[in-house]
């Protein structure tokens, strides 16, 4: 009898053990996260387990796209509602326009979370009518990144706030042609994030605006026109050759190298071109402030943001926030710093990271705090704009409209049309397509 | 009278082939050699051709990064599987075509060749929409039907064309003995026409397998093949290129590997019925 009975204990004990185990089992969640191939999304990738440990009951999927690819897949994704993924990587560019149109759920975090450290400028680029709609990943601004060695041998010294004519001097003095040295190094290539990114930044810091409040584009003006000549000046005179083709990787390729004495780019290239691994001039690096035109109060900085968001199509919306929270906590920059080092930690998102002494040690975290706090992404321009965004107009025609315009730029910076042909083109081109998305009456 | 190949001009037609055959084959063999080297060395100037530091690391760092076994099996899976559903439906097809021509014969081949004249992007939207509503999104399934439709035309034209070389006289002949359709397709058509279908085979194998567009719109975690996996290491903002050339060979040299040793059935195939 007390055997049989304990056998029967025993076996409800496995009974409810398995039933317990399955019901876990079903309660297992897998969210799938759609995102850029950059070094920060990857080294999150590589720390997936320390979620999942924490969270058992979630698994994560990621899937790995180049940037285009990307917005072109996670853009189909969510204007369909085809739930393909429950956690996007999207930029600054995309979190307005997209949560207007309620195709992302607005986050609600716990107080823990300390939603007000987020830096105010990318905080700001991501709120819609007082709701967060993406948790940023890791931010940036731009600036200039100089050889201190080349400067020191040109007997000058770059002031933290450069004009555009001290750039011109300085690369002036650094271009050594026959060493295969070029002064400056901007992008060229054509697109809306490639040399749109720069042109439309430079423009900010020579008092330039892409519309006026009545939607009307403003190539034509003369802000526009010293903005484009300033470029191409400095381009053809001190650029290196081909540079109409050059983005952010070829210029990085360049500087890295010791081709470049100047390069005006996305702050995260500091920890680039400062890592004696691949960078030849790692130590010879200084930094400054995104250069401004003489009397114009605005620099060239951008501001860019790669965010993670919820789309509305996605039936784990829990699990999703859940995974958010931890990847752009304040524990997760710590997990990063003790497994990585504090140089590795994703950049431009919390003040408390910038207030941490440890990571104020880092050369380039001073300089790309202040980068980040002079861009102001609802005042980007001299003049008022009926637009939010720094270096991009925040409205679903800007992808298209930026690149066809980022052509024109480009063609004249190969010489296959003058700057002022490039500028009458973009004002014709982005007339007739505002006027037929319906801006302009 | 044949004209006399002097030994000069053989040397010079040598020479050309050789360096016409280098030109092709040197983006693989630069992507092979950067694929060895550190992200430093593969954006060095002057570049480094073979004097270099030799490392395993990129293949290490990506078979460590990316699920490569789903992603080839998902591969393996799409090409065959469609190329196979392709032929079932393409001998019948390219058998009536060829042997039981129509008034129309002609027009129906032009219609079908001409859906490869429609580019990709245009039919996007309503074909995510029905993958989206059916639930075919990011499933083999939806991708080897996407694929057997895609490459449909090409593995019918190319049947037509072998059957066509077949003598009809042939098949009369066992009619005549008795054989039902089926046989007559299954027994005599099918064996004759081997070198074609084989060829054909291949063919569609290595277009399925390089497909980028539909692979990539149509996919997220679970069917994504090897087209996925190269445009993973694919970057605009930071150089990965020594990176992204190792997960480039790992997804080339399983096709590589087939079309070496298949090199002889496949320019048969392309040149069957070329000189006549």
């Amino acid at each position: 009898m007390t055997v049989r009975f304990r056998a029967l204990m025993g076996a409800c004990a496995v009974g409810m053990f398995a039933t317990g185990a399955a019901t876990g089992a079903m309660a297992e969640t897998t969210i799938t996260v759609a995102t850029v191939n950059n070094g920060d999304m990857i080294r999150m990738q590589g720390l997936t387990s320390e979620f999942e440990k924490a969270h058992p009951d979630i698994k994560v999927k990621w899937v790995t796209m180049e940037e285009n690819v990307l917005r072109q897949k996670v853009t189909t994704d969510v204007a369909t509602h085809a739930g393909n993924y429950d956690v996007m990587t999207i930029g600054n560019y995309e979190v307005p326009i997209w949560a207007k149109q309620g195709w992302l759920l607005p986050l609600n975090f716990p107080d823990s979370y300390d939603t007000k450290d987020i830096l105010p400028a990318i905080r700001g680029a991501l709120t819609l009518k007082d709701k967060l709609y993406a948790a940023p990943f890791y931010g940036e601004s731009s600036m200039t990144m100089y050889r201190t060695d080349l400067m020191k041998k040109a007997g000058l010294e770059m002031p933290e706030k450069p004009t555009w004519a001290f750039i011109a001097k300085a690369a002036k003095a650094m271009t050594d042609k026959s060493a295969g040295v070029y002064g400056i190094c901007l992008r060229g290539k054509a697109g809306w994030g490639e040399n749109m990114a720069i042109l439309t930044a430079m423009s900010n810091s020579f008092g330039a605006r892409w519309f006026n409040e009545k939607w009307q584009p403003q190539f034509d003006s003369a802000a526009w026109k010293d903005t484009m000549s300033s470029y191409l000046d400095l381009m053809k005179n001190y650029g290196p050759p081909g540079a109409s083709s050059n983005g952010f990787n070829e210029n990085l390729a360049l500087f890295q190298q010791g081709k470049c004495g100047i390069w005006i780019d996305a702050t995260v290239a500091a920890s680039f071109v400062t890592d004696p691994k691949n960078s030849k001039v790692a130590k010879d690096v200084g930094f400054a402030m995104a250069p401004h035109k003489d009397g114009v109060s605005k620099d060239a900085n951008w501001l860019w943001s790669w965010n993670l968001a919820i789309p509305a199509g996605t039936k784990k919306e829990k699990a999703a926030e859940t995974f958010i929270e931890w990847a752009t906590s304040k524990k997760y920059t710590e997990l990063v710093a003790s497994k990585d080092g504090w140089a590795n930690v994703p950049p431009g998102t919390r003040t408390s990271l910038y207030k941490n002494p440890e990571y104020a040690k880092i050369p380039f975290a001073k300089m790309t705090l202040k980068s980040i706090d002079a861009a102001d992404a609802t005042h980007p321009t001299v003049d008022p704009v009926p637009y939010t965004g720094v270096q991009f107009v925040a409205i679903p025609e800007f992808q298209g409209i930026g690149t066809a315009v980022g052509q024109q730029f480009s063609a004249a910076l190969a010489g296959s049309e003058t700057g002022e042909q490039a500028l009458q083109n973009a004002q014709s081109l982005t007339t007739r397509e505002m006027t037929k998305a319906g801006y302009i009456k | 009278m044949a004209r006399k190949v002097t030994t000069k001009r053989r040397i010079t037609v040598t020479v050309i082939a050789w360096i016409i055959a280098l030109l092709i084959f040197f983006p693989i063999l630069w992507t092979f050699l950067t694929s060895f080297k550190t992200e430093g060395e593969a954006v060095a100037t002057p570049p480094h051709f073979f004097f270099f530091h030799w490392t395993l690391e990129n293949y290490l760092e990506v078979s460590e990064r990316s699920d490569y076994v789903l992603y080839f099996f998902n591969s393996v899976v799409i090409s065959v599987g469609s190329t196979i559903i392709g032929l079932i439906i393409a001998i019948p097809a390219a058998w009536a075509m060829a042997f039981v021509p129509g008034k129309r014969t002609k027009d129906v081949l032009m219609w079908m060749l001409s859906t490869k004249m429609l580019p990709p992007v245009g039919v996007l939207i309503p074909i995510y929409l029905i993958f989206k509503n059916t639930g075919l999104m990011d499933t083999r399934t939806g991708l080897v039907i996407v694929m057997t439709l895609i490459n449909l035309p090409i593995i019918v034209w190319m049947l037509y064309t072998y059957f066509k070389e077949i003598p009809g006289e042939i098949l009369e002949a066992c009619r005549m003995d008795g054989a039902t359709l089926k046989e007559e397709v299954l027994y005599i058509l099918t064996p004759m026409a081997v070198p074609g279908i084989a060829s054909t085979l291949l063919l569609n194998v290595i277009l399925a397998w390089n497909e980028a567009f539909w692979t990539l719109n149509l996919t997220a975690a679970n069917a994504a093949p090897l087209t996925a996996f190269i445009a993973s290491y694919s970057s605009p903002e930071g150089l990965f290129y020594a990176k992204l050339s190792a997960a480039s060979m790992m997804a080339i040299a399983p096709i590589l590997i087939l079309g070496w040793f298949s090199q002889k059935q496949l320019v048969r195939g392309l040149t069957f019925g070329a000189v006549k």
